[in-house]
């Protein structure tokens, strides 16, 4: 009896604790998304509240009719996303495959090429100068798409362990036998006897691409090549910036202004939505990836 | 002799056997020279005096000139405190909120709430820096932030000028660090407690032994080459930042550098804000090259702790 009491004080204990910090870590998103349908002079007088006086949706109606430049970001994170996230796992997947042979000449040279590169960096200063003034992809989509997030180290040397491990050597071997090319094999039996892997990869990348603003903050200076992220790092720090640069700001002059302070957040809100939405559909494969060591600490 | 004979395919046939392989591997290769290989080459620049019109290889060499002037100045101290200290704080407190929420987790009984809480912990995780900082500033903005507008008045206080004060901003920074990070930790310990034999337990409570005591001689020292080697692993990583909780969460605000600049913030501001790409460049070569030392120290003590896990 000594021991399902102790337990049940356990159990209570753990409720309070996990309930206080579901708490704090879900807060700050109801906060926003309040915040961003919340009416404007509400806003303005009583700050960022739960429970607003006047609740409004013209925040999100602006965001709707007149916001070109906030669609087109959201344009620009769903292609980059997408590109990055494909040509991503088939370049390191391309590159992993050959060093989970054994039979490999110079596997070891090959690998320790790209696990040196998870050791030391360059940093910033001469990344930055390498693609600005040699390879010019300043003001491209191009700058979103490669610098940094195409190819990971950890990522290849976990598709070849998986590759290594979860394919046999002898299905390799007779599919050799059978005349197969080593692009065919790997086409048709490395990638579809390893889709855990492939998957788990692949959504850890589209992540890293849909919240990227690195990239974006270091290589991009003209707004037609935002992606959401790089929007609204702009705006936090230019609140006038939709503003200025709305295609209607000629005709704006006069009518009512923008209701800038909860489009700010409503545009957070439409940031984040993607993620939340798929979150429930992807946790464990999530989950199961930090298990494996999926992420890079 | 014995290798002579087993290689008596020519070589040349062994090559035609493989180029497809080497073929498959090339666009990964050039990728990692350009993104990563030729960038090491150019930290060289740390030595030079840059000047765009001779191009990086045709600038002069001014030798250890742009390490006196970076060292010369508070702020090398400074960022070095500032990356390193609050690592350490990040390390300690993630870690032992990460291990508690976890054993929390394992143990708790009801199934649906244990997936609730451990949705909800781990949902800051995934969301960027950018975002994180529109959340903060909707608490801490000052004059219509949660706190000050909302918190505060309740308790009769005056909210202070979030955003202009330094001193308030280790906290807030180790909270908000803490707030993304600690589901991640949780998920990852959490599955290694999930490895552990549950007939431990059993004996355990068999024998009349407490939960706490379960918890204190069964799932801590089971786990603790678990959390060994999370601690070695970040601290290999120490003299990195997080960019953009140093950056974008205090809004890149002057007035807070004392306690919000680090070796990647100073990096940047260097390169792209006030154009002083030597100090910039001598900052970034200091990080690499500490940053070089203590991974490779810190896999030689994970290869003497627990072999199995060390990167190599």
């Amino acid at each position: 009896m000594i021991q399902s009491n102790d337990n049940r004080i356990f159990q209570i204990v753990a409720h309070v604790v996990l309930a206080l910090f579901s708490f704090l870590a879900i807060f700050p998103f109801i906060l926003l998304i309040i915040s961003s349908i919340t009416e404007e002079n509400t806003l303005a007088i009583y700050g960022y509240t739960i429970f607003p006086k006047q609740l409004s949706g013209e925040a999100y109606a602006y965001l709707f009719k007149e916001g070109n430049q906030i669609v087109h970001a959201y344009g620009v994170t769903i292609m980059i996303t997408i590109i990055g996230t494909f040509a991503g796992l088939i370049i390191m997947s391309m590159l992993a495959y050959p060093l989970s042979r054994r039979d490999l000449p110079g596997r070891k040279g090959f690998t320790f090429f790209v696990f040196f590169t998870m050791l030391f960096n360059g940093g910033l200063v001469p990344t930055y100068l390498l693609y600005t003034n040699y390879l010019n992809i300043k003001n491209t989509y191009w700058a979103l798409l490669i610098p940094i997030l195409l190819v990971s180290a950890w990522y290849v040397l976990l598709m070849r362990t998986y590759f290594a491990t979860n394919v046999p050597t002898p299905v390799i071997e007779s599919a050799q036998i059978d005349g197969a090319g080593e692009f065919r094999i790997y086409w048709q039996i490395i990638i579809p006897m390893s889709r855990p892997i492939i998957a788990t990869v692949a959504l850890f990348v589209g992540i890293a691409y849909w919240n990227d603003w690195y990239n974006g903050m270091i290589f991009i200076t003209k707004p037609q090549y935002y992606s959401i992220q790089n929007l609204l790092t702009r705006m936090m720090n230019d609140i006038q910036f939709l503003q200025n640069n709305s295609s209607l700001s000629a005709a704006l002059a006069g009518t009512a202004a923008i209701p800038s302070i909860s489009v700010r957040m409503a545009i957070a809100v439409t940031g984040v939505l993607p993620i939340m939405i798929i979150y429930p559909f992807v946790q464990n494969n999530f989950v199961k990836g930090i298990a494996v060591g999926a992420v890079k600490g | 002799m014995v290798a002579a004979k087993t290689t008596s395919v020519p070589r040349s046939a062994k090559f035609k056997k493989y180029l497809p392989l080497y073929l498959m591997m090339l666009p990964g290769v050039i990728y990692l020279i350009i993104n990563n290989y030729i960038p090491m080459a150019g930290l060289i620049i740390a030595f030079k005096d840059l000047n765009f019109r001779k191009g990086i290889l045709g600038s002069d060499w001014i030798g250890f000139a742009n390490f006196r002037y970076l060292f010369a100045t508070s702020d090398a101290l400074l960022i070095t405190r500032n990356t390193v200290l609050y690592n350490v704080v990040f390390i300690a407190l993630n870690n032992f909120l990460g291990v508690t929420v976890a054993i929390l987790l394992n143990d708790m009984t009801a199934l649906k709430a244990k997936k609730f809480y451990q949705s909800a912990v781990l949902l800051p995780y995934l969301i960027s820096m950018v975002i994180i900082s529109y959340l903060v500033f909707a608490f801490l903005s000052n004059d219509r932030g949660f706190l000050n507008r909302t918190v505060l008045p309740i308790f009769g206080q005056q909210g202070p000028s979030w955003y202009t004060n330094a001193s308030l901003w280790p906290p807030i920074l180790i909270f908000v660090n803490a707030w993304k990070n600690v589901g991640y930790l949780c998920v990852l310990y959490l599955s290694s407690i999930l490895g552990i034999n549950k007939e431990f337990y059993e004996a355990a409570s068999l024998e009349g032994a407490s939960k706490w005591q379960q918890i204190k001689y069964i799932t801590l020292p089971l786990i603790k080459p678990t959390i060994i080697m999370m601690v070695l692993i970040m601290i290999g990583k120490i003299f990195y930042a997080d960019f953009g909780l140093f950056y974008h969460v205090p809004m890149d605000s002057g007035a807070l550098y004392k306690t919000t600049n680090v070796i990647d913030t100073y990096v940047y501001r260097g390169l792209l804000k006030t154009g002083d790409v030597g100090m910039s460049s001598a900052a970034g070569l200091y990080q690499s090259v500490v940053g070089f030392i203590l991974v490779l120290t810190s896999n030689l003590v994970v290869r003497k702790v627990s072999p199995e896990n060390a990167l190599f």
